[in-house]
């Protein structure tokens, strides 16, 4: 029955071969894979597999080059940019970007994140802000909203004593390294849909040679660190990330948008 | 023979670095090495030979870059000082586990801490014994002259890739800030893509449809194979060890003592054994060029034609750990070395061996 | 033959580029040479010295707390270095600005106005070049051919025309040197 349905002719979605066979390590309901596929998608509709380099970065994506089936570098915590740069400006020809989380970046990595952009490092940051620390198990991240429970802050972010959120992205589309600035979502179709072009702009930026850094910020959800189902995850994201972390472009073509 | 220059270490280095086809260097300015930046930014090696020279945020973000040139299959160096140092051991251990060749130069001074910019010898541990987190080592190269400051480049590269390993020319501020007659090397290309692709076939540049793709990590979550890795790892050293020991003698031949110092101290050492002669003592010298591997075998022989062995370092006492354990308890083994960026003088040298070895 | 120098003055005094031409005019006749001088925040406006070493052979400890020749031209250096010289070794300074004059008997002592001449000369730059004539009267251990030719080394092209009034100032102080003890 099942090798009757399964031909050719049947055919109506298949993996992109950017993607490697092994299973993804992310917990079900996680928007990691979905990021993940995004990208690859991205660089094989720009024809770019062979000149593609990635970076890995610390946290539940250590092991992104498990999944992604192109050449990568797996950095040290915090120093994907600093390594891309390394790499970029070896090789100014070929296709470089970091995958980082908000720990990663907006942390630990803080120095590198913002000098690499006000060098205007041409290359792609994604930076998948899901507010916690997903892998060492939950705890505050610099993006973890005010009140908000994790295992280093288990009666709720008070801002008072650990300060408010970090806003990073707006932060750094102050810098004129900065060229193209956005933050999107990837918990429906439609925002699948839209994150793919700003991943797909972003990397025909590089490719333009635009000068400067496009960064795609996905603001994800975590539903094991927040201790959610994925449906609820999802929604608690729209009603409390969302506010505090609003989509949309924010820098264009080296222009900040004005609402 | 080449052109002859007079040149500061630090400017021979950098100068080395763009003659030998280096890709690109990475650093952060820090007395007493900031001359090599400086000489490199002023040389416009982009238009020399078309290497990259980039002043990071930070001594962490250097090594990064380095990391990331490197492990895309590029030539590439920094240099800093013992405090910069210490910033950059976290990617120097990622880059030891991830098998990547470069180039570090550590133009020490004197610690703990801020400590002062004036020499010392006192990162010798750090440098021989790893540094860094985890069970690894790298090469490291004490050159004793601003000549071996510029050929040692060019023998760290050879090093480097051969073994895939970080190698360290390790020096100090009197061979980084003295100057000396150099002879220089006939300007060598940068490797071309496809000499990349042929030296560096495990580097990511791009994964090519008939290959696999190319990962540099220095991850592994499986312990079974995390333990092979660190397996393969000691195996490299053993042979490094077996294959790369380098030294040097002066006056060994008959000695009745010895002497082992390297880099400046050994520069030091070479005047007091002058001394010694002149008062009828005989003195030998071996000088270690390279630090890791140790010439121990060399020193374990000297010992059994020697009454005693001092070790002059600029520290409180890091290589004589060493030579003891090459010496075996055949001879004595005494230290002597100053501290704080103070440079012993040859007489004190010859003071101490006096008392601690021939009088003790 | 091995000669072993300090110069010691005040940072800006030309003590480092004195060193770096005596070292370079050693090259110039196949000879081995180190210059190793006094480095950090101390050199600035405080006094500076650089450790010249010009010999036949390989040179050994490049720093030394011994020395054939000591050019002197401040009151510290006077202090710190005097004591430093070889028993029938040489001492060259400028007395301007030094208020205790050199007390050893057994060295031999030279004076050079280098301030005054180079004043005179309307070019204080030259002081040091002035002093260096002097020290190669006093040590002919140079040729002053390889000297011009250490000079064009050390000096960056733009600067070669000043390579004549250089020579001059270093003949001036050939001429002026006195001896002392």
């Amino acid at each position: 029955m099942l090798k009757e349905i399964i031909q050719p002719e049947n055919l109506a979605y298949k993996k992109t071969e950017l993607m490697t066979d092994t299973v993804l390590s992310y917990c079900p309901g996680c928007g990691h894979g979905t990021i993940h596929r995004l990208m690859m998608d991205v660089i094989e509709e720009l024809d770019a597999w062979e000149d593609t380099i990635g970076v890995a970065p610390v946290g539940c994506s250590v092991l992104a080059y498990e999944f992604m089936n192109v050449d990568m570098q797996q950095a040290a915590h915090g120093r994907a940019p600093a390594v891309a740069t390394g790499i970029k400006r070896c090789w100014p020809d070929k296709l470089v970007f970091t995958y980082q989380g908000d720990g990663d970046l907006a942390a630990i990595g803080t120095a590198e994140t913002i000098h690499a952009i006000n060098r205007g490092e041409n290359i792609v940051i994604v930076f998948v802000n899901n507010g916690i620390y997903g892998m060492t198990g939950g705890q505050m991240a610099p993006t973890t909203l005010p009140n908000m429970k994790s295992s280093t802050s288990p009666y709720g972010r008070d801002v008072d004593m650990m300060g408010a959120p970090l806003k990073i992205t707006e932060l750094i589309s102050q810098l004129p390294g900065a060229y193209y600035v956005t933050r999107q979502a990837v918990h429906t179709p439609a925002h699948v849909r839209k994150t793919k072009k700003a991943i797909k702009k972003a990397f025909q930026n590089q490719i333009d040679k635009k000068g400067g850094v496009s960064f795609v910020e996905v603001v994800s959800n975590c539903n094991s660190g927040w201790k959610m189902t994925p449906v609820q995850s999802n929604e608690w994201m729209v009603d409390n990330m969302f506010p505090f972390y609003p989509l949309g472009d924010i820098k264009v073509d080296g222009e900040l948008v004005t609402k | 023979m080449g052109e002859l220059k007079l040149m500061k270490g630090n400017e021979a280095v950098a100068e080395a670095a763009i003659r030998v086809g280096t890709d690109a260097y990475f650093g952060y300015p820090i007395t007493p090495q900031s001359e090599i930046i400086e000489y490199l930014m002023a040389e416009k090696p982009h238009e020399r030979t078309g290497m990259v020279v980039l002043q990071a945020e930070s001594e962490v973000a250097a090594i990064n870059m380095v990391y990331g040139a490197a492990g895309a299959g590029k030539k590439v160096m920094t240099s800093s000082s013992s405090p910069g140092i210490s910033l950059k051991q976290e990617g120097i251990s990622y880059m030891a586990g991830a098998e990547l060749p470069c180039v570090l130069v550590n133009v020490v001074r004197g610690g703990p801490g801020l400590g002062t910019i004036q020499p010392s010898q006192a990162d010798y541990f750090q440098s021989v014994k790893g540094g860094g987190h985890g069970d690894y080592k790298m090469i490291v190269l004490a050159p004793a002259s601003v000549q071996e400051m510029y050929d040692f480049v060019e023998t760290s590269y050879d090093l480097a890739f051969q073994y895939r390993t970080p190698v360290l020319i390790l020096t100090d501020g009197v061979i980084g800030q003295m100057m000396e007659k150099v002879e220089v090397s006939e300007q060598k290309p940068r490797w071309t893509d496809e000499e990349i692709a042929k030296n560096t076939p495990w580097a990511t540049f791009g994964k090519k449809k008939d290959r696999e793709r190319n990962i540099i990590t220095s991850l592994d979550l499986d312990s079974a194979r995390m333990e092979q890795h660190n397996h393969h790892l000691m195996r490299k050293y053993e042979e490094i060890k077996e294959k790369e020991v380098r030294f040097e003698k002066i006056n060994c031949e008959d000695a009745d003592y010895l002497l082992v110092a390297y880099g400046s101290s050994a520069r030091i050492s070479q005047k007091a054994i002058d001394l010694c002669a002149e008062k009828g003592i005989k003195v030998g010298l071996l000088r270690p060029i390279t630090l890791f591997p140790f010439p121990e075998k060399e020193i374990n022989e000297m010992a059994d034609k020697v009454k005693g062995i001092l070790s002059v370092e600029m520290n409180a006492g890091q290589m004589v750990e060493d030579i003891l354990l090459a010496v075996k308890g055949k001879v004595p083994v005494e230290h002597f070395g100053r501290m704080g960026g103070i440079i012993h003088s040859p007489q004190e040298v010859v003071e101490a061996l006096e008392q601690k070895i021939i009088g003790g | 033959m091995t000669e072993e120098i300090i110069i010691a003055g005040f940072g800006g005094q030309g003590v480092l580029s004195m060193g770096k031409i005596l070292a370079y005019s050693g090259i110039m006749q196949d000879q081995e040479v180190s210059w190793m001088p006094s480095y950090g925040p101390e050199m600035r406006g405080g006094t500076a010295n650089v450790t010249v070493i010009i010999s036949d052979e390989r040179v050994s400890s490049p720093v030394l707390t011994e020395f054939d020749t000591a050019v002197i031209l401040n009151q510290q250096s006077m202090d710190k270095f005097e004591s430093t010289i070889k028993p029938g070794g040489y001492l060259l300074y400028d007395p301007n600005g030094i208020s205790r004059h050199p007390e050893r008997k057994d060295i031999k002592v030279f004076k050079i106005e280098g301030a005054k001449i180079a004043a005179d000369l309307g070019n204080t730059k030259i002081f040091n070049m002035v002093v260096l004539g002097a020290y190669l009267k006093m040590r002919p251990i140079v040729k002053l051919e390889n000297v011009i030719l250490g000079l064009k080394k050390s000096l960056p092209e733009r600067y070669h025309k000043l390579i004549p009034l250089n020579e001059s100032a270093i003949k001036s102080g050939m001429e002026s040197i006195e001896e002392v003890a």
